[in-house]
């Protein structure tokens, strides 16, 4: 059995169009992730004890089920949700590829709520204290105070998680989305080209993975802060 | 929203006949729980080995440990799924001989419980390195000035405390290790989350489905969350933070 390189360079076009909707697709669910996960963070974080308790439940439900789970629980709930909001007569289609990215959204916040949250805890309470000491009120403390700082500390970490989410977003292929993997395995399938197809989209990843986890390593040194 | 919920779906026939459809469920859950359990176990036992050799001394085994990590950590767990399941038995042909004269579970339980098996062991390999670099230098140097040997301080000394510092990110790659392995799906393995898509399938009440499968799992990360916690406080020493609570 020849190794066929050709299988990969004619497909190349096919497969950057994937690879396009795989870097979309964690851009979008990790800038998602980090806003609904600051806000989830903050409302565990809140004194009104409901909200805390919701946000916690939130948290803990998503972190305890598998992803590839809860794909499919959006795919099938997103068409009655939306059918819901507007009333329309049937369930309208929404496909794969936009399931994938409020899927992932919805996902990601619960674990970035938690790198926020511990990022949040890490800013010593004397600040919040002389916030509202000066007459700041809690989104003015929040938004110019603890969360500059609590960004900044958890950068590394938050750049790791969005590696980890890079290589989750394979998982669409459940969906049959059409994301890197997903192109890949369509285009494997069609000319029985399992070994090339796979092999190659391996070293992509790893390739990708182990550079962008090297850059974090790097960075991580620079930013720290010095007290 | 208009979706009909009918809970007695679980107690209908499949459409073999011979079954309940929660029957599937259970089913699914028990191979769920199997290729963990077997998983688990490479997982711990190499990662062991490799997390080890990460702390010894010399740099070709530190080398080697580091590029299995590096290795395993930075390839999305399907696709190391679609390697072992379609790739590796291309290279190795007694494996594909025996992959194919088999039921197709067992080729799916083999690639299944080698790719979560190998995956896992590389992040244990991290949280066992980790956890060895933590005990103080003077733990190593005090073993071998008592004429130890290198394995003897590792067996006795070093080891024993690692282990302990290790059980809370342990307990949490577990219950990865039990959400990962609905990824086995995707090869056709009938575990819990394929079990439940396919009595969606059938029955059209997804939702009901998906919902047992959801309190399914989460019962079983809260499961292994005591048994993880009864095992930190049986192995504590006293003294110490590492062992947790009283």
């Amino acid at each position: 059995m020849g190794f066929d390189f050709a299988v990969i360079v004619n497909s190349l076009p096919y497969l950057w169009k994937g690879f396009q909707y795989t870097v979309q697709l964690t851009a979008t669910a990790a800038a998602g992730g980090l806003f609904f996960g600051t806000l989830l963070a903050m409302a565990r974080l809140s004194s009104f004890r409901p909200l805390a308790l919701a946000a916690a439940g939130y948290v803990n439900l998503m972190r305890s089920i598998p992803l590839v789970l809860v794909l499919f629980w959006f795919f099938f709930l997103m068409p009655l949700i939306v059918q819901g909001i507007t009333g329309s007569e049937r369930p309208p289609p929404i496909g794969a590829e936009r399931t994938a990215i409020i899927t992932f959204i919805l996902f990601e916040a619960a674990y970035f709520c938690e790198i926020m949250r511990a990022g949040i805890q890490s800013i010593p309470r004397g600040q919040v204290s002389a916030a509202y000491a000066l007459g700041l009120d809690y989104w003015q403390a929040m938004g110019h105070v603890v969360l500059p700082q609590a960004f900044r500390n958890m950068i590394p970490v938050l750049l790791t998680q969005t590696i980890i989410l890079f290589q989750d977003t394979s998982l669409v292929y459940v969906i049959s989305a059409t994301d890197f993997l997903g192109a890949a395995s369509k285009i494997a399938q069609r000319d029985s080209r399992l070994v090339e197809m796979y092999v190659f989209v391996a070293v992509v990843y790893l390739v990708l993975c182990y550079t962008l986890s090297w850059l974090v390593k790097r960075l991580q040194r620079r930013v720290a802060v010095v007290r | 929203m208009n979706y009909k919920w009918n809970w007695g779906v679980f107690f209908q026939q499949t459409p073999d006949g011979d079954a309940f459809y929660w029957e599937w469920i259970l089913s699914g859950l028990a191979w769920t729980l199997a290729v963990s359990a077997v998983a688990w176990v490479i997982a711990v036992a190499l990662g062991s080995v490799i997390g080890v050799i990460r702390t010894t001394e010399r740099p070709w085994l530190v080398r080697l440990g580091n590029a299995w990590v590096e290795l395993f950590r930075n390839i999305p767990l399907l696709v190391q799924m679609f390697l072992w399941y379609f790739v590796v038995p291309e290279f190795v042909p007694p494996l594909k001989g025996w992959m194919t004269s088999t039921e197709p579970i067992y080729a799916q339980f083999l690639s299944a419980i080698l790719c979560l098996g190998l995956f896992t062991s590389a992040r244990i390999a991290e949280q066992v390195r980790a956890g060895v670099q933590s005990l103080p230098r003077g733990q190593r140097m005090a073993g071998r000035a008592l004429g130890l040997s290198e394995a003897q301080v590792y067996r006795h000394v070093l080891l024993p405390m690692a282990f302990r510092i290790v059980i809370p990110p342990l307990t949490s790659e577990t219950m990865n290790l039990i959400k990962n392995s609905s990824i086995a799906l995707t090869i056709g393995l009938m575990e819990l989350t394929f079990r439940s898509r396919e009595m969606g399938e059938y029955t059209f009440n997804f939702f009901e489905a998906f919902s047992a499968a959801t309190i399914v799992y989460i019962v079983i990360a809260m499961t292994a969350n005591r048994v993880m916690a009864w095992v930190e406080r049986r192995t504590a020493v006293p003294g110490y933070i590492a062992g947790g609570g009283k």
